[in-house]
């Protein structure tokens, strides 16, 4: 295998993790801002200009805090644990394409690791069911019953609309006949974005996806004033700073993988098309994922949290036959238009 | 040595090793961790195999959903994860020539077949295993009887789970 290739696959990865931080850091500050500007208030602006360098002294103050392990926990669990949950958020994105094939000095470098994986798509799903382990590990190595108890709600909450959420992802393979990724956004070039085909697919996406990640209006795990948090009660310093990373980027990546399945990607009409559009795709696809991240914050802002049973019963209850039904009704408009669908 | 036998030698260890791990570690959730580390070498496995689809699906069935099933039952149970009783049963000695002779047994049927040696021909990049395989599962030609049947059969294991926990009153 030659050289060249490693050395090109390593500096995407460095990218794509260093990517992924510092999108961690600024997240923080993004979301600290916006929900400011939602309750009329300013949000931070002491450190640097316009509290650019919040999430820097958030970062310090971490490092300093002391870290603190239970006397009876499982040492070595409690340990893993914060890792185990931070690199399935890290290597998931391995599979998105970030853009089209560009030329470097003579090389064409396709913009992603391994976009044109031929099982992308339940790469993600594989590496979505690995996640709930950190969570339900960290709950039980603490050896304090608040933890254990809120790593299993917790999990359980992510494994139920974890069925949901592959149930989404059905429609867009149906329509570009293709689990790679790769070729889901190029069939959205060719048919237009699949938002227009899949409504309700993109729909129980979003829901399925802010369960998923833990985030509110589905954010028991931080309930702290009700639930005693959950599965890091007993975290501190930066282990608990590894939890709220991986939390962070995985908001990251449920918007890029929602902006590339249903979105278009990189893809923009009339811009991305012309030859001197390839650089662009990766911008366009940063610009996709801020407007979702912007929605998952305003959801944030405007939405109480529901009740552990509602939660369950929507997942189940309601989630779980829609999205039976979305890939039902896929299907069968596919089979009667043969011709919208040619592939 | 090519790097691919290398790389096979260390997951076969790693996997072979967890599973020992699995039967003899004295904390059950320490036995399922292990498991969850041999099941992962057998997902590597099916990498090396050019069997990507295979892997993602060992990965979702295995770790994603039975693994952690597991460990939600240990967990939910008293005192279960903290007790350490005695971890070998009279018969090991029983179980271990047992062991050795289906693996004796199976080593030699192997090394006479022919295949043994073969080299796998490339599969050229043009090839969709993963379209190859679905086209596998339902066609008549192919393995859709089968194919059916494990659905039922799933099905009905469904249906008998939800008479069990079915609250009768």
């Amino acid at each position: 295998m030659d050289v060249a290739l490693w050395i090109e696959w390593i500096i995407k990865a460095l990218i794509l993790v260093l990517g992924l931080l510092t999108g961690f850091a600024y997240l923080t500050y993004m979301e600290r801002k916006f929900l400011a500007r939602f309750q009329n208030r300013y949000g931070p602006n002491r450190a640097g200009p316009f509290g650019l360098l919040q999430p820097v002294a958030d970062g310090v103050k971490l490092i300093f805090k002391e870290e603190l392990i239970p006397a009876q926990a499982d040492k070595l669990i409690f340990m893993a644990a914060p890792i185990i949950t931070t690199v399935p958020a890290l290597i998931i994105l391995g599979v998105l394409p970030f853009g089209g094939v560009v030329n470097i000095m003579g090389r064409e470098v396709p913009l992603s690791i391994a976009g044109n994986l031929n099982v992308g798509v339940l790469y993600i799903a594989a590496i979505t069911s690995i996640s709930v382990y950190g969570i339900v590990l960290a709950g039980w190595s603490s050896n304090n019953k608040y933890a254990t108890m809120g790593g299993i709600r917790s999990s359980a909450q992510m494994i139920s609309y974890e069925l949901a959420l592959a149930l989404s992802f059905v429609g867009p393979i149906m329509l570009a006949g293709s689990l790679s990724l790769a070729d889901i956004v190029e069939e959205q070039m060719r048919i237009g974005w699949f938002i227009i085909y899949q409504p309700i697919g993109f729909v129980i996406f979003l829901i399925a996806a802010l369960a998923e990640i833990n985030r509110a209006p589905f954010d028991m795990p931080e309930a702290e004033q009700e639930l005693t948090a959950g599965y890091h009660v007993e975290y501190s310093g930066m282990k608990f700073a590894l939890f709220m990373m991986t939390e962070y980027i995985k908001m990251i990546v449920v918007s890029a993988i929602a902006a590339t399945l249903f979105l278009g990607g990189y893809h923009l009409p009339f811009v991305t098309d012309q030859p001197w559009g390839v650089w662009l795709g990766p911008f366009i696809l940063i610009g996709k994922i801020i407007l979702l991240l912007w929605g998952i914050i305003w959801v944030r802002a405007t939405l109480p949290r529901v009740r552990y049973d509602q939660l369950m019963a929507m997942g189940w209850k309601v989630l779980l036959p829609i999205a039976l039904f979305n890939v039902f009704l896929t299907s069968v408009i596919m089979v009667l238009f043969p011709n919208w669908f040619s592939h | 040595m090519t790097p691919l036998q290398i790389i096979f030698i260390l997951v076969a260890a790693m996997t072979l090793g967890a599973g020992l791990m699995v039967v003899t570690a004295r904390n059950l959730v320490h036995s399922a961790l292990w498991l969850i580390l041999a099941l992962f070498g057998v997902a590597i496995v099916y990498v090396l195999l050019q069997a990507g689809f295979l892997a993602v699906v060992q990965v979702v069935i295995y770790i994603g959903a039975i693994a952690i099933l597991m460990i939600f039952a240990i967990m939910l149970t008293r005192n279960i994860a903290t007790e350490s009783g005695p971890r070998f049963s009279e018969n090991w000695s029983w179980a271990l020539v047992i062991a050795l002779v289906l693996f004796g047994t199976l080593a030699w049927m192997l090394s006479g077949w022919e295949g043994i040696a073969a080299q796998a021909p490339a599969i050229s990049p043009r090839f969709d295993t993963v379209r190859e395989l679905g086209l596998a599962l339902v066609s008549p030609d192919g393995f859709v009887l089968a194919f059916e049947v494990a659905s039922v059969l799933l099905l009905a294991a469904l249906i008998g789970a939800l008479v069990i926990a079915w609250d009768r009153r």
